[in-house]
């Protein structure tokens, strides 16, 4: 069952809490960052090197990854980190989650009620639509250096103006999407 | 190895609340955008406010270690950034957290969301070095900028005068308050409400 606003609230305030408390605020989209230099850097091993002059002890020839004094470098040598596995929990927990609540019916497994009744039956539409919007909503965080949870809920929790302006940006831009692309309810 | 339990113990939590308040459902987040549906916007205004609250009480308490805290940069990018997020949140109804945790609970267009998030972050680490030369990545107000100062912290504070942590305090009650006031729906009345509410009964 979905949680009342109220439990789900606190349930998810209290998580973020929690992670504050003991190791860092919450944020997942450095992580696709990270696997996908893990994917490089196993077929080109250059990508990721140890370097001694390096603050982390690691650099590469991509700037991204060097940034910061090689930071995302070092997790891509060592993948068993922190945010890297806290990404895979979060996927785990999820999982669990559904099935105890008796998993996705199938009927919603390729998309949402709401795509089906504006866009039509066809899973491919739906999947190309949802892969395009995972190439833009990626491209978008790195750039703004965070996503919905380290901006939005994260930056927010810790009064950061960069939380406010990112919420901005995807709300600004979100609602008159979604509004002028449903026009039908689910 | 303490970090790595944590790792799981708090990603986990945060993946199994993700599908229990109904974000992991793109029902629910396009049902947000679109105004029809507000009950996710009234569950993060209050995860935001309670966390928030309890985070500055905690600092004033000396509970919660300042060091712990991380406040990203502002800049120009954060603002383009967000709205190319906004509108592939829009579209496919998942942001990054929710794509994978989507994925995980076997929704196959999360899978390709996903697939699609690993190239369009690819392409961000192509093209950085560009990016970088544009000058939006350049800081403003002073980058690492909190509504207050915050002791034991570097940030910069926006407003001067009062301590940072209380006026996160009230900032995180505002967010509650704001949670409590905003109603169910704005406009119209949604039959997505019936659809999602069948999908998730037993």
């Amino acid at each position: 069952m979905i949680l009342s606003w109220q439990k789900g609230g606190l349930l998810l305030g209290l998580v973020f809490l929690a992670a504050v408390l003991l190791v860092k605020p919450i944020g997942v989209s450095t992580q696709f960052v990270i696997l996908d230099g893990i994917a490089w850097d196993a077929i080109d091993s250059q990508v990721v090197v140890e370097s001694p002059d390096a603050k982390s002890g690691y650099a590469s020839p991509n700037a991204y990854l060097n940034k910061s004094g090689g930071k995302y470098a070092k997790s891509v040598a060592n993948p068993i980190n922190y945010g890297f596995v806290f990404v895979l929990a979060l996927m785990a927990g999820a999982a669990v989650s559904a099935l105890l609540r008796g998993g996705v019916p199938r009927e919603y497994r390729a998309m949402p009620a709401i795509w089906r009744s504006n866009f039509g039956d066809s899973p491919w539409k739906r999947y190309l639509a949802a892969f395009i919007s995972g190439f833009i909503v990626l491209y978008g965080a790195r750039l703004a250096g965070g996503c919905t949870s380290g901006h939005m809920m994260s930056g927010m929790m810790q009064t950061a103006i960069s939380g406010y302006l990112f919420t901005a940006g995807a709300f600004l831009a979100g609602v008159p999407v979604a509004i002028l692309l449903f026009r039908k309810e689910g | 190895m303490t970090t790595i339990v944590l790792a799981i113990l708090i990603g986990a939590a945060f993946g199994f609340a993700l599908d229990r308040v109904g974000a992991t459902n793109p029902d629910y987040i396009i049902g947000m955008l679109r105004l029809s549906r507000l009950h996710l916007m009234k569950t993060i205004m209050l995860a935001i406010g309670v966390s928030s609250t309890l985070m500055f009480l905690g600092l004033v308490g000396g509970v919660i270690d300042p060091g712990h805290l991380s406040v990203k940069a502002t800049y120009v990018g954060v603002l383009i950034g967000g709205i190319l997020l906004g509108v592939g949140f829009a579209v496919a109804g998942y942001c990054p957290g929710t794509g994978l945790a989507g994925a995980a609970t076997g929704r196959k267009d999360g899978w390709f969301f996903v697939l699609g998030g690993l190239i369009g972050a690819a392409a961000y680490m192509g093209s950085y070095a560009w990016v970088k030369s544009t000058g939006i990545l350049d800081n403003l107000v002073g980058g690492k900028t909190t509504l207050g100062l915050i002791s034991g912290t570097k940030y910069t504070a926006l407003v001067g005068g009062i301590p940072g942590e209380w006026i996160g305090v009230a900032v995180g009650l505002i967010f509650v308050a704001a949670a409590f006031l905003l109603p169910d729906s704005i406009g119209r009345q949604s039959r997505t409400h019936e659809a999602a509410g069948k999908e998730t009964s037993p």
